[in-house]
């Protein structure tokens, strides 16, 4: 009776809070606005996009290679999986292959990148439900895999390391070695964290039963990569359509039964494990051969062939020949010191005080008016007129070829043929997707990238109803996502 | 009854600061505070994209912040200096503010990386075009994304400027 | 442990792509316009009365069983073609490993189309985007409000007449001029140095 006296005096009502942007647990700038009932969660609305940059818009008015290290930033915690994604779609849509020491080698880093990114995933999540130890663990591993990306590359996070046609130097003896190494030691490393989480009755607690969803939901709800194959789906780009060296190594691919969180972490755990087997069968069967496909339209061109002209040893200057110039006017627009004048349909004439030595209006000229005369800085326009019927160097001949090369691909980029594609590759999140429309030109008409955590924070709603407020934390961190990659 | 100061042995250790062995400092308030300031600078969490990985690089065991006295708070209020870390787009430009107007003073902000600086890379409609067009920045720290160690180089920039300060503590400033 | 290692079998390579376009056109003849190939991948372009029909077959039927909605993007060619907008449906089978493409067409003075939230849960934010990026109505979607761009932005990006830069200053987004403006009228409260 008293409880009944309780109801009438007291009203009960839903509750609306707001994990705002700005949270240390939501991974990035996700926020959700939950409405609760007591603890109990009943709606989870997500928003997203506080972190959308228009990177399919810019990719439209880049060149292909240019759009490269903008997959760096999407997912930037594992940057060498989106480089290498980008490069195989970009691959099959011009139809050329990168050779076997390269495909190698992009798995190795490949599979490196998993593993970093499994090591930060499982930092945060154990962060995020209590355990912080593990977090600076995590990040002792980490730390040995950046240092080995700067050793081939240069970079440790945004590496623009896998390039179209295959890896963009090959990799040094040491690096090889070091990384023997650390597959010997890491299968410890791992065992360290477990003993620390796995039979914890608290992580149990916290993971067992949370977030469950059951395979053919999961499926209908988009989820690919670990979070699927924790509810027991076999569905793994790596074994079903195979790309760079995977169908050459062997490895296992572990599937869940139960969907729920804690099989998901021991999916990612077992992962790990598998990446390291992956890695050291690819370091004994390693190719040897060059590194970059022999497409010399792909490739920025070596700098020691055009030495000769935009290094010389002596003074160069470029002068036009009046019977060959033929007034169009290209390298008047060219010249980025607008040092040539000249009327139309009439020869035109270069200022030798403002030219820059550029070999821009070189590169334009479509008539072989040009000429480029070795030692000719400061002499007068008749001496030049004199030298320039004098035939040209042979080094000068071959020099302006890559030269050529050089500015189309900076300038205009390789043309891909008309058409659209779809590629799928397997990141550490899940399964990454590239559609790209081609028009003919250098540029992707539509460049549109599928990515795995757009579609996982839109599973959120379905995976916290029912449970307490800090189970949305755990389902955050199971489901991996990155919002770089979510919001492009 | 003045002391006469040139018998009692006072050793002047830098401009402006005089040690009476054994335990006795006289020096400025301004210089008392600053070293306060700037021996534990509190920034609050606000990564935002790839830089927001390489500051918690920093933090970690490797490159370790909290040999400097730097520890992240989670709450603005208990904070006294934001790291914008990443890229700030317009949908996210308010709640920046909305966080910085927050701190209590004395308060300091880097801008860490290209995208805070400048806009970086993305000069796209949804992208701001460095952060200093809505806050005052202290230190810019480039880099795409800068290492740990150029962070801390930044941070110990920003301590070198708080150093600096003149009666930034009294309330006639 | 309820987490084994599996050495996965793979099922052998499902149906051709060509052979799901030809069944696509047994079933439903008056909505193909055309079957296009690139590189083993084929793409069929359909009108978009019946898209729904259509993808519900190719969900249920047990022998494609494309079950996985990989992408649901649109595109715009302006000026490229008649038509100006295609929402492009990439599906995917985990059981059977064939893919294929479906290319609705999708004039500019009715961007309407209907919605597939009811066969895949997952379309959801698919759609969202779509409508957010394009402008392109999905009729029937539970929820159809922008989702990465603020919810009170004008005009739609990724369309070909968005400049990349976005629009001018004056005619921005009223929350971030709202924000430059009281920044400039805190900072004479700011420390001077």
């Amino acid at each position: 009776m008293i409880q009944r006296e309780a109801e009438k005096i007291f009203e009960t009502r839903e509750l609306n809070v707001n994990m705002g942007p700005q949270h240390p647990a939501t991974h990035g700038v996700l926020r959700l606005v939950l409405d609760i009932d007591g603890e109990t969660i009943v709606k989870v609305t997500p928003y997203v996009g506080y972190l959308h940059r228009g990177i399919e818009k810019l990719g439209e008015s880049l060149s292909y290679f240019q759009a490269l290290p903008l997959t760096d930033r999407m997912d930037y915690v594992s940057a060498m999986s989106n480089n290498i994604g980008y490069c195989v779609a970009v691959e099959k849509l011009f139809g050329i292959e990168a050779p076997e020491r390269a495909k190698f080698i992009r798995t190795i880093v490949g599979e490196m990148s998993r593993i970093a990114n499994h090591l930060l995933w499982l930092a945060t999540h154990a962060l995020d439900i209590g355990a912080m130890t593990v977090f600076l663990y995590c990040f002792r591993e980490r730390e040995w895999i950046l240092d080995l990306y700067e050793m081939i590359c240069g970079a440790r996070l945004t590496v623009t390391y896998p390039r179209i046609g295959g890896v963009k130097n090959d990799v040094p003896q040491e690096f090889l070695d070091s990384l023997w190494k650390f597959t010997e030691e890491f299968p410890s490393r791992i065992l360290e964290y477990e003993t620390l989480i796995d039979q914890n009755r608290i992580w149990l607690l916290r993971t067992k039963g949370i977030g469950v969803i059951s395979a053919e939901e999961a499926v209908s709800w988009g989820m690919t990569g670990p979070t699927l194959r924790g509810s027991g789906v076999p569905y793994d780009i790596r074994k079903h359509m195979p790309y760079d060296a995977y169908d050459r190594v062997e490895f296992d691919v572990p599937i869940g039964t139960e969907g729920d969180t804690y099989d998901r972490y021991r999916c990612r755990m077992l992962e790990m494990r598998q990446s390291n087997k992956i890695i050291r069968q690819c370091i004994e069967k390693l190719p040897p051969g060059p590194v970059m496909a022999d497409e010399p339209k792909f490739t920025l061109q070596p700098k020691d062939m055009m030495m000769p002209i935009t290094h010389p040893t002596k003074e160069m200057a470029y002068f036009i020949e009046e019977k060959a110039c033929k007034g169009c006017g290209m390298c008047l627009r060219a010249c980025p010191a607008k040092a040539i004048f000249g009327e139309k349909k009439k020869p035109h004439k270069i200022d030798q005080a403002l030219c820059l030595q550029c070999a821009t209006c070189f590169v334009t000229c479509k008539f072989k008016a040009m000429k480029i005369i070795p030692g000719g800085k400061g002499l007068s326009d008749e001496k030049l007129a004199e030298l320039a019927t004098a035939p040209v160097p042979e080094e000068i001949t071959k020099a302006a070829e890559y030269l050529v090369r050089q500015f189309d691909f900076v300038k205009k980029g390789p043309r891909a043929p008309e058409g659209e594609l779809y590629v799928a590759t397997e990141v550490p999140k899940g399964e990454l997707g590239f559609y790209f429309v081609s028009d003919g030109s250098g540029k992707p008409y539509r460049m549109r990238l599928r990515a795995p955590s757009f579609i996982h924070a839109g599973c959120l709603p379905r995976l916290c109803v029912g449970h307490l407020v800090a189970d949305v934390i755990a389902a955050i961190g199971t489901i991996d996502i990155v919002l770089g990659e979510c919001d492009r | 009854m003045l002391i006469d100061t040139s018998t009692v042995g006072l050793v002047e250790v830098e401009e402006g600061t005089k040690i009476l062995p054994p335990n006795v400092i006289i020096t400025t308030l301004d210089k008392f505070i600053n070293w306060g300031r700037l021996s534990s600078i509190w920034p609050t969490t606000f990564g935002l994209a790839c830089c927001a990985i390489e500051m918690m690089a920093a933090g970690a065991a490797h490159y370790d912040f909290d040999r400097f006295g730097i520890i992240f708070r989670g709450s603005p209020r208990q904070a006294d200096c934001i790291i914008v870390a990443g890229t700030v787009t317009k949908k996210m430009a308010p709640v920046v503010r909305r966080v910085y107007d927050q701190i209590p003073e004395p308060r300091y902000v880097v801008a860490m990386g290209s995208c805070a600086c400048t806009g970086g890379i993305f000069r796209t409609y949804s992208t701001v075009q460095g952060c200093d067009t809505f806050l005052p920045v202290d230190v810019y720290v480039p880099g795409c994304p800068p290492r740990p160690e150029t962070l801390l180089e930044g941070m110990m920039l920003l301590q070198e400027k708080i150093r600096k300060e003149q009666a930034r503590w009294s309330p006639w400033r | 442990m309820a987490v084994t290692e599996v050495r996965i079998s793979i099922h052998p390579a499902g149906l051709n792509p060509k052979d799901i376009a030809e069944k696509i056109k047994e079933q439903f003849p008056d909505q193909v316009i055309e079957v296009a190939e690139f590189r083993d991948q084929v793409s069929v372009i359909v009108k978009r009365d019946q898209t729904v029909p259509i993808l519900k077959y190719l969900h249920d039927d047990p022998l494609l069983s494309l079950d996985h909605l990989q992408d649901l993007t649109a595109v715009d060619y302006k000026g490229k073609k008649d038509i100006r907008f295609e929402v492009v449906y990439n599906l995917y089978s985990t059981r059977y490993r064939h893919h294929i493409r479906i290319r609705a067409q999708v004039p500019e003075n009715d961007p309407k189309i209907n919605s597939v939230v009811p066969i895949w849960a997952g379309a959801n934010w698919h759609e969202r985007e779509c409508f957010d990026m394009f402008g392109v109505v999905f009729a029937g979607h539970p929820d159809l409000r922008r989702i990465l761009l603020p919810e009170d932005w004008e005009g739609y990006p990724l369309r070909k007449d968005y400049p990349l830069k976005g629009p001018e200053l004056d005619k921005d987004w009223p929350g971030f001029t709202e924000v430059l403006k009281r920044s400039k009228e805190l900072r004479e409260f700011e420390w001077e140095g």
